[in-house]
């Protein structure tokens, strides 16, 4: 075991016995060892996410025909430092009337919805906090924690726009958490498992999981995207509406907790969407080489996803809120839910067999057609309707 | 005492704890709050006992759906958010006197059942555990019917709903 083959348990393995060494018994160099390593995967997260803010600002900058930061450093790269420098000395305003606790432990909670998700991504194959065999409910779970934290803050803040930001973003996230279940089931079915380690094994490198099923990848995504409230879906935070919706009462720091979080959140699920469908950290047997390559293409691979979530952000407007659930409840949920009875039933039949990718593939085309043929009619016949209500009008006028 | 009784003691004295703030805080809304301080413990207490998948579920359904709903209840019947009524009434002697007699009751009882001195058993392996859960609620010899009939009746509480909430009847 070196550390170019197993990076994670040699560096485990080396600081417990430097712990021992130092008198403690091996309990204790264990469990201060995880501490050390929890802290590690942490900061790794947040120094990454520092970065993630000029990656934002840059790729928004080009999206809008801007250059984006290119004053501080190569490329603007040191940008960052002084929007934290900003944040940090900018005055921490407590409004009347809030409830200061709660006010207070909501960025954190945002922040740590995130980070949880960190324990459980597979960097590589023997690169993860956690190979939980639950892993994709503790996903969802975390998911939970991000909403309490929005509850929090629209209600501590004594603000009626941060209440209305997080009534509606609560509205959001519990709707889209049903869409985003079921595509995940989808996953858990073809894979067999629902831990992440498992998932991404389950996938062949020529035919990762978005082939067996891409309208579960198209639904996991827009789902995915509505649970972090980036647009179409940021009726959380509409600046034309409510101003800036839950966190509207935050400076300085705690503002930049929940920014930070959210970009953190972006990129984390730009991880599971290539953990789920674009098998994670495998490429062509590349990952074979050393762990640490195969953590370079899952954060490469991440990154990409991440990329993707901020194209659809920085090119669709935001939708209605009545648009945003009918959206959800009468067509989203509808489809995931027949998507994975279909799966299920394929899945069954050609258990084993070689036709079971074909077919799987096949008839989630079929499905996509039927999808497409059902949305054209129904809106042939409200075309219909609304022209002959417009005739009827004119007529009598 | 190992590393996993420290952990059942810190969960347990804070599932504990949050829940007597659930009954003495003034704020409605606090108490919602500390009700999922107290959800939490329990999940961790699954946690520790390997039962990973319930305590995921426990989280998914009681934070994330019940505790929310709470929120959402106290958020929208309160006129005054702010307001701090008294918690207790006239007659939380007798309440307090009526739970300790229980906890004594259940704890005499408790100490004559041979379970409770007995040593933890092996730790399961988890991915068993889950599997076997699986296979169980889909065994006709097993729980499959009460599986099925959970399902219909959460499928007629579904309908139910849909129709009190549909306004053009």
């Amino acid at each position: 075991m070196t550390f170019w083959t197993d990076p994670f348990n040699f560096l485990f393995a080396w600081l417990s016995g430097v712990f021992q060494g130092w008198g403690m018994n091996e309990v204790l160099a264990t469990v201060l060892v995880w501490f050390v390593g929890i802290l590690l995967l942490v900061t790794f997260a947040m120094v990454l996410d520092i970065f993630l803010v000029w990656v934002e600002r840059k790729v928004v900058a080009r999206f809008q025909d801007r250059l984006g930061p290119n004053r501080i450093g190569p490329f603007g790269i040191f940008q960052p430092f002084a929007d934290i420098v900003k944040l940090l000395i900018k005055e921490d305003i407590t409004p009347i009337g809030a409830d200061v606790i709660l006010f207070n432990l909501a960025p954190i909670f945002s922040m740590m919805s995130v980070l949880l998700l960190w324990a459980i991504l597979p960097f590589a194959p023997k690169m993860y906090g956690v190979d939980l065999n639950v892993a994709m409910l503790y996903l969802v779970a975390a998911g939970s924690i991000g909403t309490l934290s929005v509850i929090m803050a629209g209600w501590s803040s004594n603000n009626k726009y941060a209440l209305m930001g997080s009534f509606r973003t609560v509205a959001q996230m519990i709707s889209y958490e049903v869409p985003m279940v079921a595509a995940i089931l989808v996953v858990t079915l073809m894979a067999g498992t629902m831990g992440t380690v498992g998932i991404v094994e389950a996938q062949q490198p020529f035919v990762p999981f978005w082939v067996y099923s891409p309208l579960a990848l198209l639904i996991f995504l827009i789902s995915a995207i509505a649970e972090l409230g980036r647009s179409p879906f940021d009726l959380n935070e509409a600046e034309s509406e409510i101003v800036a919706g839950f966190h509207i009462e935050y400076t300085g720091m705690k503002f930049g907790l929940f920014y930070a979080g959210e970009l953190l959140h972006s990129f984390t699920f730009g991880g599971f969407i290539a953990l789920l469908f674009f098998g994670g950290y495998r490429f062509f047997g590349l990952e074979n080489l050393s762990p640490i390559v195969g953590a370079i293409i899952f954060l490469a691979k991440a990154m990409f996803f991440y990329w993707v979530i901020m194209w659809v952000k920085y090119t669709v407007p935001r939708i209605r809120i009545d648009h945003m659930l009918a959206f959800n409840w009468k067509f989203l949920t509808p489809l995931a839910f027949i998507l994975l009875m279909v799966t299920a039933l394929v899945n069954r039949l050609l258990l084993g067999s070689a036709w079971l990718v074909p077919g799987l593939f096949v008839s989630n085309l079929i499905l996509i057609w039927l999808t497409i043929e059902y949305l054209k009619s129904q809106a042939r016949k409200t075309r219909a309707q609304e022209e002959a209500s417009v005739q009827s009008v004119a007529a009598e006028a | 005492m190992n590393a996993s009784q420290v952990l059942f003691l810190v969960f347990a004295a804070l599932t504990l704890g949050s829940a007597l703030m659930v009954v003495t805080t003034k704020k409605m809304i606090h108490a919602a709050f500390w009700l999922i301080a107290t959800l939490f413990g329990v999940a961790a207490l699954y946690a520790l006992l390997n039962a990973g998948f319930i305590a995921m579920v426990q989280l998914v359904v009681y934070v994330g759906a019940i505790a929310i709903l709470f929120i959402f209840a106290v958020m929208l019947t309160r006129k005054d958010l702010r307001d701090s009524a008294k918690s207790l009434n006239a007659n939380w002697g007798w309440a307090a006197l009526f739970s300790a007699l229980m906890f004594g009751g259940f704890a005499i009882l408790l100490r004559q059942w041979d379970g409770f001195g007995m040593k933890e058993a092996g730790a399961l392996p988890a991915t068993d555990m889950i599997t076997k859960l699986g296979t169980a609620l889909v065994t006709p010899t097993q729980y499959l019917l009460p599986f099925e009939v959970a399902s219909v009746l959460l499928l007629a509480a579904l309908i139910g709903a849909v129709y009190v909430a549909a306004t053009n009847k």
